[in-house]
């Protein structure tokens, strides 16, 4: 975890009281719409279809226990009694009254949480894998540069008022968890040719509307050159970045204007005039956030405990859950546990109150009272002994939180759409409860193995539906809600955008459209363990394509 | 998609004037009286360009009780005034999923 200082107590005591002052003004009317509006998008107060929704960082998506305690209580006391975790690792509360706003926000800050820079035009919060610190495969805990860019990115006077928001992801590992291609700014953290650690830097990249990969402009970065790059990279965007036009206003499509590698070159230019100045880290400054992290103190444990064996072989379902939500850790005798949010015919990402409280205990007796969210909208307790899987198994399945589809077919990606959003133009979540629902067997789904469906209510793609497996787009034609279905999308360090495969299906049909897909795939793949993306890659869309539409 | 609230006003049926309270968001209907109620059958319902004008000048003038004023589509049976398309359906009655209440532990 790491350990707020008395300037962060500070600075959300401030906006908290600010911000009940600026409420208070619009409801009396001093301020009117035009001039709150800003002012509340700037503390994560959006309003939708139904009430207001307030959305809260969770920087890098680490949370600790008593931080999952407040959530519960904030839905409880301010809500209706749950929250929705969101593909950028944020929690986004439904029906947040107003005037109640500062209370909640006070509550919040309490524990360290807050909206700020979960919406508007400037840098949003930065997320990284959900296994940052504890992750086999990465070569040291990405967090610390995502602090630090959090440090000097929140309130930044330069870029509080960017043409366009913002997206950072940093990941350190070997395997893309982060989802690092579809940001405005990636930043990989690697071991180069020469054996220095470094960074790859990326830009341009996101969904939307005008669909874009990143770009790689800097191959390798050192590390205290990091701050003044991305400080170069977000004044190039700032100047030349498009205000005159919404839909061409994010970085991607000043990169792909101008063409990445010029950008690279102006960048560079911009970043040589000021890499050497007050930017250029200093080895102490992240000494000292690195120290701020708090790693548990790990027992000296081996792999595999044999009653871990024992329990597997006493209990089926135990067995089946190990071998789809357990992972392995870097310290031996230890496990990284996955949460599904997932349940079959549920709204993916929705917490329950009582659920949070639940895993704030759990997390206490079983994971160094630290949890973790996920761009995947699941939880993940990163530090469990691998002894107390069993005990932990019980406990989570008695919330309902161990189905075991972590990276199946109904581990579904999904935005509120229609039935919250005012952006939406259909719905999201019931599709996916559908979908969920037609592929309950999980025997059905295991044999699928791994295949991601990501759905988006609009064309805003907050769902992720152009990196999906499967993607699925609501559209609205006529009055009627339709769905434009891409395969091959993916999202990790091979990631590519899906391919349209024809003409939108009605809503009814989606369900046996995936189920459609998802029999080519059964019938081509070579081999048990070929992927559904990798037989789409080997054997192209067409095959798929001419199933789907064949009876239609 | 183009918020309703983006677009320019065009009348092709009944329709009545709808915003979110500014309080605690909950959607609203504008009434003949000039106030605002939830109950959308106690709604001003208007048919032609003119009217809807008029409603929504005079609604949007109320900067303080609602926000996000705009014109909704409605569909008139048995005396009842009915949302006429699926999102203004959604504000009217809640989500169409059920609410995970019945997550409960």
């Amino acid at each position: 975890m790491y350990l707020y200082d008395d300037f962060d107590r500070t600075l959300l005591a401030e906006r908290v009281a600010e911000f009940r002052g600026q409420v208070g003004r619009r409801l009396t009317g001093e301020l009117n719409e035009d001039e709150f509006k800003s002012l509340r998008l700037m503390n994560g107060v959006y309003l939708q279809l139904h009430a207001y929704m307030l959305r809260i960082a969770i920087p890098y998506g680490t949370l600790a226990s008593d931080q999952m305690r407040k959530l519960a209580h904030v839905a409880r006391r301010y809500d209706r009694g749950y929250g929705h975790f969101t593909t950028r690792q944020n929690i986004q509360f439904n029906w947040i009254k107003l005037a109640e706003l500062p209370d909640a926000m006070a509550d919040l800050a309490d524990s360290r949480l807050h909206g700020m820079q979960t919406s508007g035009n400037c840098v949003r919060n930065i997320t990284t894998d959900q296994w940052a610190g504890v992750a086999p495969d990465e070569i040291e805990d990405p967090r610390i540069w995502a602090e630090l860019l959090r440090q000097h990115l929140t309130l930044h006077p330069e870029f509080s008022f960017l043409p366009r928001k913002f997206k950072i992801a940093v990941s350190a590992a070997s395997h893309d968890r982060a989802a690092l291609a579809i940001h405005d700014l990636s930043v990989r953290l690697y071991r180069n040719g020469a054996g220095e650690v470094g960074f790859e830097v990326g830009v341009g990249g996101g969904l939307g509307r005008t669909p874009f990969l990143t770009k790689i402009i800097k191959p390798f970065l050192a590390k205290r050159d990091l701050l003044s790059y991305v400080e170069a990279v977000l004044r190039l965007y700032n100047q030349y970045g498009r205000r005159d036009n919404i839909y061409k206003a994010r970085i991607k499509i000043l990169v792909h204007e101008l063409g990445a590698e010029k950008f690279g070159r102006e960048v560079d230019a911009e970043w040589q005039s000021i890499k050497d100045g007050a930017l250029a880290l200093d080895p102490a400054v992240i000494a000292e956030i690195a120290a701020r992290f708090r790693y548990p103190d790990y027992e000296r444990l081996e792999d595999s405990p044999p009653a871990l064996a024992a329990a597997r072989k006493a209990d089926a379902r135990f067995a089946t859950w190990v071998d789809n939500a357990v992972s392995n850790h870097k310290m031996p005798g230890y496990a990284i546990v996955t949460l599904s949010l997932k349940p079959v015919g549920k709204p993916p990402g929705d917490c329950m109150a009582d659920q949070m409280d639940a895993i704030a205990d759990i997390a206490d007796r079983h994971s160094f009272s630290e949890i973790r969210v996920g761009h995947e909208q699941n939880l993940v307790l990163p530090h469990v002994r691998q002894g107390d899987l069993p005990e932990v198994f019980r406990a989570l399945d008695a919330i309902g939180v161990a189905t075991p589809n972590v990276g199946l077919v109904s581990d579904i990606i999904a935005c509120p759409g229609l039935d919250y959003c005012s952006l939406a133009n259909a719905r999201a979540i019931p599709v996916a409860q559908e979908i969920s629902k037609r592929f309950r067997d999980l025997d059905v789904a295991r044999g699928l193995g791994r295949l991601h469906i990501n759905i988006s209510g609009c064309i805003n793609a907050c769902g992720h539906h152009h990196v999906g497996h499967i993607g699925i787009l609501g559209v609205e034609k006529n009055g009627e809600e339709f769905y434009q279905i891409t395969i091959g999308g993916r999202a990790d360090e091979k990631a590519q955008l899906g391919t349209l495969i024809g003409p939108a299906v009605p809503y009814d049909d989606v369900p046996d459209v995936v189920e459609d897909i998802a029999q080519a795939y059964l019938e081509l793949r070579q081999q048990s363990d070929e992927l559904f993306i990798d037989t789409i890659e080997r054997v192209g869309v067409e095959p798929f394509k001419e199933r789907v539409y064949a009876t239609r | 998609m183009t918020s309703p609230l983006q677009q320019k006003l065009k009348i092709s049926g009944s329709s009545v004037v709808t915003a979110n309270r500014l309080a605690d968001g909950a959607v609203v209907y504008r009434t003949a009286e000039g106030t605002w109620t939830t109950d959308i059958d106690s709604a001003a319902v208007v048919s032609s360009a003119e009217a809807a004008t008029s409603l929504l000048t005079a609604a949007k003038a109320d900067g303080v009780q609602a926000v996000d004023v705009y014109v909704a589509p409605v569909k008139l049976k048995d005396g009842r005034i009915l949302p006429a398309n699926l999102r203004e359906a959604i504000r009217l009655r809640g989500p169409t999923i059920e609410l995970p209440i019945t997550f409960g532990i």
